[in-house]
């Protein structure tokens, strides 16, 4: 870390950063949104105008160093911008997860201590003003979306385009302390701070600091070669640390473009009017773009049916090897261009994809079928692994060395280590500085010489130098009969089905595992609508007869695969239920990006596991479930218990898939 | 309260103007039926005026005299101060009314958006051979007009369904539609035929958040027939009562709730 000591190219910070692409290339554009149907844009200088008008507002409501602006709204410019204006007077931004209730959220405000928020609509205001009740310290609030919010006691509230106004007005009187501010900005000051979800416990507010973002944003940069040409959409929870190296720490490093979707609801539409040349998705996006391509497909006219088979077919077997810069033959090669002309193309283009240059999946394993599907069109996708306490990055693949089972080497300036009990080590400069307020849990993660533990159980391949991941350390456990008991490795198995969105595996101690299943509503719907399957709601099509014939037939294909594996043939799944609700964040049964609390879920579901277990063909419950705007309810349902063929390994093994 | 000729004030601090429209004594006859019977009633500048009563007390019908459909045979209709003589419906949207109806009326072979345009007709001036030729005048009238649909589709939230042929959307969404073109006329005056007809919980708190916020944020003058009397209590400023033709009671929704007569016809008592 030699070159650091002077920060990256004496570029030591973010407004440094936003200062040297607003001279370099003001007019390339640096963010664009959808709004009234049409793309705006803003370009560097004009961003950077932006931005300097919100710090001058900061100033003139008081904003402090070291004081905290929490920012709470959908992917927008606006917001983006108050992120940077915050670290300009020397504030730390601490974006939250916008679907947070009010109760959630209260716990994060209060240990964060923000003084300032930033609200995206009048929804998050009302939220903000809940958790007012309790906390006291918020001095002022901020909104964007001026809707609703006239009859609004203004004393202590404005909107953010005010404030600006009110800054830029004020500038002589504030441009000197501003550029004090921006001056004392050193390497090790804190950027941002990002709480995590947590699987467990009560979120941990991780500070990162400039050198930590920066860093990671120009060596990420640097791997795959980004440039100041690439557009992206950022349409990820702006509380994600994803999202702040991506649309934040990649952008400010490398000066290419934002794109804003125009809602929540319109990112599709939006992502194939941007047609994004880097891209990040969790597996689910993919999974979902892929079953609506399936679907579509079968409605599709009998020759586009016929070419689209004929092709994919060929594309599976060489498109991977093209990407990945292997020798096909001369012949592949032409039909690959003619079926690239016929139907990758033009495919791509209706998913978005025509431009894409490069882009990751992470957060979850993905299906290798649904990642060599998108590699076989020519979509250089590519699996990461990382966490908010590394700033993202610890291992990622690089081109050519590309594979679904596996997350890649370490990314550039990133030690490993795998411990004795299988737990993974790192260490990098993108390691945090501190869980803020919370010296007990910093300790217990980082050690001294700065290695953190990243509570995942993997090992690295010899043959490639490869990371593959098993499990959380922690959720990997024993069978009574000492076996290992990894559950996720069974859970991605079975959610590789489209039909089949979220998988719950039992059997820690106990000596057979059984299982809990979410359908997925578009798959197991569409296939409804087909086979003229009745149904009123998600519960009646959950426990419909037919639909859980179809997922025994998958758990038990499963099971087979899984009885080939010698050190984890103990893991099949004995019995399961289809649930009557699919598991929510808003009930605590996942966290905000969408993964299992396995603890809570046993803990609150735990007389359907008892009824699992004890042999009974049917369970009836009854399930607290809470509404999006914070109220509670019920469902009950009678559930039936399906037992699922297994192979006994003993007697016979199948071959390995 | 109403003694002052120039208006009130809402227990939630919005200040209502004077009277927009007047109905004196208003009778509407179908042959030998009566459908309304000697109706007086004004509607004030940026209140929500809500009709309700059970079913066939004469509220559509009612409706129908505001928006000029239907010509009582007595009595008459002021409008800002003046006598409204009979008029076609292009005259009635040209004064500034607009209205959704009970079962929907969309362009159903159209998306939203056209949908929606069709509601900035009386802004357009240029005539179909400019339009066709896209030259000059019908361009600039177009995006000045396409601007102001967008307003409306960020405004409702409908974004997403801006391209979609209306055939395909869910019974909701087409009431939402229905509302983005009446407001797209920029109306002073919006009618709004149940609002809520056939919806879901979540779907009426949605529509009811737009009814409120299109009043606030335009500041509308809004009159709407409505049968969920929850909502009716909730959104409108004053409630006209009838019940066969008659009004029965015409207040605040608290003074309305606790008229005996009112209570009779929704509890059903019989009548003489």
């Amino acid at each position: 870390m030699a070159q650091t000591q002077s920060g990256a190219e004496g570029m030591q910070s973010l407004p440094a950063l936003l200062h040297r692409n607003a001279t370099q290339f003001g007019d390339a554009p640096a963010y664009r949104e959808k709004e009234f149907g049409i793309w705006q844009c803003w370009t560097w200088a004009e961003a950077a105008k932006e931005i300097r008008a919100l710090a001058l507002g900061f100033l003139e409501i008081g904003v402090a160093r070291g004081d905290h602006i929490a920012v709470i709204g959908r992917n927008r410019p606006a917001h983006y911008w108050s992120m940077v204006a915050a670290q300009m007077v020397g504030a730390v931004p601490v974006p939250l997860y916008q679907d947070a209730v009010a109760e959630e959220m209260t716990y994060v405000m209060e240990h964060c201590g923000a003084k300032y928020v930033v609200c995206g609509d009048q929804e998050q205001v009302d939220k903000v003003i809940e958790i007012q009740e309790n906390v006291h310290q918020i001095k002022h609030i901020l909104y964007t979306d001026k809707r609703g919010m006239r009859k609004y006691d203004h004393s202590q509230m404005n909107a953010l385009d005010d404030i600006k106004a009110e800054g830029s007005a004020g500038h002589a009187r504030f441009d000197a302390e501003l550029d004090k501010r921006i001056a004392e900005l050193t390497y090790d000051d804190t950027c941002v701070m990002l709480y995590t979800s947590g699987t467990t416990g009560k979120p941990k507010g991780v500070v990162l600091s400039n050198r930590n973002v920066i860093e990671s944003a120009k060596n990420s940069a640097e791997f795959d070669h980004l440039n100041r040409n690439e557009d992206i959409l950022s349409y990820l929870p702006m509380a994600w640390v994803g999202d702040f190296i991506f649309s934040i720490g990649q952008a400010y490093w490398c000066g290419f473009c934002v794109n804003c979707p125009e809602s929540a609801d319109t990112m599709m539409t939006d992502l194939r009017e941007i047609g994004p040349t880097y891209f990040f998705a969790p597996p689910r996006v993919f999974e979902t773009q892929l079953t609506n391509v399936m679907i579509r497909m079968e409605d599709a006219g009998k020759l586009k049916q016929r070419m689209f088979h004929h092709f994919m077919a060929h594309a599976k077997r060489v498109g991977g090897l093209l990407l990945d810069g292997k020798p096909v033959g001369f012949g592949d090669k032409l039909i690959y261009a003619l079926g690239n002309l016929l139907v990758y193309g033009p495919l791509k283009d209706t998913l978005g994809y025509g431009r894409f240059r490069v882009g990751y999946t992470a957060g979850e394993a993905i299906g290798p079928e649904i990642f060599d599907f998108y590699r076989s069109l020519g979509i250089n996708l590519k699996q990461l692994y990382g966490q908010t306490e590394a700033t993202v990055f610890i291992t990622v693949q690089p081109d050519g060395e590309v594979r679904a089972d596996t997350v890649g080497v370490p990314a550039p300036d990133v030690e490993l280590k795998i411990d004795d009990s299988g737990e993974i080590h790192y260490r990098s400069p993108g390691v945090f500085v501190e869980y803020f307020n919370n010296p007990a849990s910093t300790a217990s993660t980082k050690d001294a010489e700065g290695w953190v533990a990243t509570g995942d159980a993997g090992f690295i391949e010899e043959s490639s130098g490869h990371l593959r991941i098993i499990d959380r350390a922690k959720d990997v456990g024993k069978m009574a009969d000492g076996s290992m008991f990894a559950p996720k490795y069974v859970e991605n198995k079975l959610k590789f089905f489209p039909d089949i969105l979220e998988v719950v595996l039992f059997g820690n101690g106990k000596d057979r595992c059984v299982a809990f299943i979410n359908i997925d509503l578009t798959a197991v719907g569409n296939w409804a609508e087909r086979n003229n399957v009745a149904y009123a709601s998600y519960q009646e099509l959950a426990g419909h007869p037919r639909v859980l014939e179809t997922i025994k037939s998958h758990v038990e294909e499963v099971n087979k695969s899984v009885a080939a594996d010698e050190m984890l043939s103990g893991c099949q799944v004995h019995r399961f239920v289809v649930l009557h609700k699919e598991l929510d964040a808003d009930d605590g049964e996942m966290t905000r990006t969408r993964k299992v609390r396995r603890g809570f879920v046993e803990d609150k579901f735990h007389d359907i596991i008892a009824a699992l277990y004890d042999g009974s063909k049917s369970v009836s419950t009854t399930t607290e479930v809470t509404y999006e705007d914070g109220r509670k309810g019920s469902i009950s349902a009678t559930l039936e218990i399906v037992d699922a063929p297994v192979v006994t390994v003993a007697q016979h093994k199948v071959a390995a898939e | 309260m109403l003694d002052n000729a120039e208006g009130y004030v809402t227990e939630d601090g919005r200040k209502i103007g004077g009277v927009v429209m007047e109905m004196k004594n208003i009778t509407l006859r179908f042959g030998g039926v009566v459908a309304i019977k000697d109706i007086s009633f004004d509607i004030r500048e940026g209140e929500i005026r809500a009709i309700i009563g059970p079913n066939g007390a004469g509220k559509s019908s009612m409706l129908n005299v505001i928006s000029g459909f239907y010509v009582p045979q007595e009595g008459e209709v002021w409008f800002h101060g003046a006598k409204r003589p009979q008029m076609r419906p292009f005259e009635v949207a040209q004064q500034g009314i607009a209205r959704t109806f009970q079962n929907i009326a969309l362009f159903e072979g159209m998306s939203v958006l056209d949908n929606v345009m069709t509601g900035r007709l009386g802004y357009m001036k240029t005539n179909i051979f400019q339009q066709a030729l896209w030259k000059g005048k019908a361009e600039s009238e177009e995006v000045e007009n396409r601007e102001a649909v967008e307003k409306m589709i960020d405004f409702l939230e409908i974004q997403h369904i801006r391209k979609t042929p209306v055939s395909r959307l869910p019974y909701g969404l087409k009431k939402r539609v229905e509302l983005a073109r009446a407001l797209a006329a920029e109306p002073k005056l919006l009618l709004l035929d149940e609002p809520m007809a056939g919806m879901n919980v979540e779907e009426k708190e949605d529509m009811s958040r737009f009814i409120l916020d299109v009043n606030d944020e335009f500041g509308t003058t809004i009159a709407l027939i409505e049968h969920d009397m929850g909502v009716v209590m909730d959104l409108s400023d004053r409630v006209v009562v009838m019940d066969y033709g008659k009004k029965i009671g015409d207040g605040t929704p608290d003074e309305v709730r606790n008229n005996q007569e009112v209570i009779d016809a929704y509890l059903g008592v019989s009548h003489d």
